[in-house]
């Protein structure tokens, strides 16, 4: 390194060295810390949240009505209530719905995208569920408010287009195209001496794709689903827009509701900062965090239990 | 020998895009026998094999032109049934491909296919299944734990239940692609001393890159080269005393 035997090619080598030494430790500590900081941004946002919520979740809220009852009334003058039952209806119903939706259709494309077409086709097809992804979900909502919900009062009769079946559809659409972008490539990870096997002797595409790629792919396809749930349950624009905004347990359908997450963006904006109303939502998040999380963990942990095999 | 001949090939040619693999195959390849196709990499043995249960045609870039005939019936017609023709021609790949479902569904998976449901029995099943197993030597270990997954058995087991699943279709025609390249010499040895067991009941057509084998396992052996046959004879024969130039020099070692 400490070469002085002068020439001009040398010096320059060594000068070059030395700048390396120094750039080289600096861009890994850079690559260390973007790395590490989302540990920071997990942990530094549940803090922020639980924190802002702390107090009246440990002194004044009662978790079993915050749980069990559908009874909220943060804003009522004498008798305030913060039950949570009727938005986790609410974010279960739209969420299920939008997965009785999604599964069937994603699970489909992916299949057709991994099995059934290739070339051109096939490319042009991926970037165009791609596309899908891209539409903002202020996007959506418009169309459930705009176009599904003069839709859905003529053919169903309905007082109100804004509702369950409303924010399933598009909350359904919204979640496709993960299912299948991470559908497709837990198909395209099976391999493909396993399709030869199934076709030379005898099956035909189809019974390849059910008797074989299904269960050699169950994980992957199972972790697709749980993104496509993880994605509706966290969605709050559009649902905020096509739901309705009524507190209350649905019993079709065509009832509106109003979720966890629209609660929060809806609300948050209205009340005193630091008040028990204000800090009750952040004890929403708090229970928004802890589902998306498990779902997440289930689906993370699905994958990798693919790797694994 | 002709009227015999189980597989009759005349002048089958195949294009992979642009590129031609097999360029004007005749072929007569005898009922009941083993015949080895050798050749160096490249030479267009496996291609040859694949187009007996006309597999090649997965990718849609492959044309095959010729008539290659099969028990008296053009397997390349239109009118053909590709699920039929693959319940006769059977076959066994590379590196063994149990699927990854339990060995009794492994072994079953073709039966299935083939059986309409309302002629599906537990117990036709349990006999086929048995049967299968019992003529690969596999009954014995594996009766107790058909539930496992067949892709966690040892490669020689897996190599082994690839050729049981055929069993149950009774097919009259084996193709086996290089069965052993997988295995070490051990396994080797007895799935070589299992496809001499079940020869006799069906044709069995093997390709393989090992010599030793052809010589050990074949009744006939088949010599190709860049496309096209070169020599075919009595495995005896064609080892001791080759027509061809070409096969002396590749069985002694001289290229490939």
């Amino acid at each position: 390194m400490t070469d002085t035997t002068s020439g001009t090619d040398e010096g320059q080598v060594s000068t070059s060295r030395r700048i390396a030494a120094i750039v080289e430790p600096a861009i890994e500590w850079l690559i260390r810390l973007c790395g590490f900081s989302a540990i920071f941004f997990v942990f530094g946002i549940f803090f922020f949240v639980f924190s802002s919520g702390a107090d009246f979740i440990m002194n004044r809220l009662d978790v079993v009505e915050f749980m069990t009852s559908p009874e909220w009334y943060p804003t009522s003058v004498s008798n305030k209530r913060y039950g949570t039952l009727a938005l986790v209806a609410g974010t279960l119903s739209v969420t299920t719905l939008a997965m009785m939706i999604a599964v069937p259709f994603g699970l489909g494309t992916a299949v057709f995208i991994s099995e059934f077409c290739d070339g051109p086709f096939k490319e042009a097809l991926k970037i165009i569920v791609e596309f899908l992804a891209a539409i903002p979900s202020v996007v959506w909502g418009f169309i459930g408010l705009a176009i599904m919900n003069p839709v859905i009062i003529d053919v169903f009769n309905a007082p109100i287009g804004l509702n369950v079946l409303n924010g399933g559809v598009i909350l359904g659409l919204m979640s496709v195209p993960i299912i299948v972008s991470i559908g497709e490539d837990a198909l395209k990870a099976v391999p493909d001496t396993y399709r030869e096997a199934s076709l030379a002797l005898g099956a035909t595409k189809w019974q390849t794709v059910y008797k074989v790629l299904f269960p050699a792919a169950r994980s992957g396809l199972l972790a697709a689903v749980l993104l496509g749930v993880g994605r509706a349950i966290g969605e709050t624009i559009a649902v905020l827009m096509a739901t309705g905004h009524a507190v209350q347990i649905p019993n079709s359908p065509l009832d509106s509701v109003r979720t966890l997450t629209a609660t929060i963006a809806a609300e948050l904006g209205e009340t005193a900062q630091g008040g028990d109303h204000y800090q009750a939502l952040f004890a929403i998040g708090v229970l928004l965090f802890i589902f998306t999380f498990a779902v997440n963990l289930t689906a993370d942990l699905l994958v990798r239990g693919i790797k694994n095999k | 020998m002709a009227n015999q001949a189980s597989i009759e090939t005349r002048d089958v040619r195949l294009w992979y895009g642009e590129f031609q693999a097999l360029k004007g195959i005749d072929l007569d390849v005898s009922r009941g026998r083993i015949t080895g196709l050798i050749g160096p990499s490249g030479c267009g043995k496996t291609t040859l094999l694949r187009c007996f249960n006309r597999i090649n045609e997965r990718y849609d870039y492959v044309r095959t032109e010729g008539s290659l005939i099969i028990d008296g019936h053009n397997i390349y017609a239109p009118d053909v049934d590709l699920i039929e023709l693959r319940k006769r021609v059977g076959m066994v790949f590379q590196r063994p491909n149990p699927l990854p479902i339990s060995i009794r569904d492994n072994v079953l998976y073709g039966y299935r296919l083939h059986t309409p449901k309302a002629e599906r029995s537990r117990g036709a099943e349990d006999e086929a299944l048995e049967s299968a197993l019992k003529s690969v030597q596999l009954w014995d270990i594996l009766k107790d734990r058909l539930g496992d997954r067949a892709t966690r058995l040892q490669l020689e087991q897996q190599q082994k239940l690839c050729i049981a699943r055929l069993l149950p279709l009774k097919p009259s025609i084996i193709l086996m692609d290089e069965p052993c390249s997988a295995l070490d010499p051990d396994a080797t040895a007895k799935v070589e001393e299992l496809i001499r067991q079940i020869a006799g009941e069906f044709t069995i057509l093997i390709v393989t890159h090992n010599m030793a084998q052809a010589r050990r396992v074949s009744d006939e052996c088949v010599f190709m080269l860049i496309g096209e046959i070169v020599e075919h004879g009595r495995t005896e024969d064609l080892f001791i005393a080759p027509k061809d130039q070409r096969t002396a020099d590749y069985i002694e070692g001289r290229f490939g």
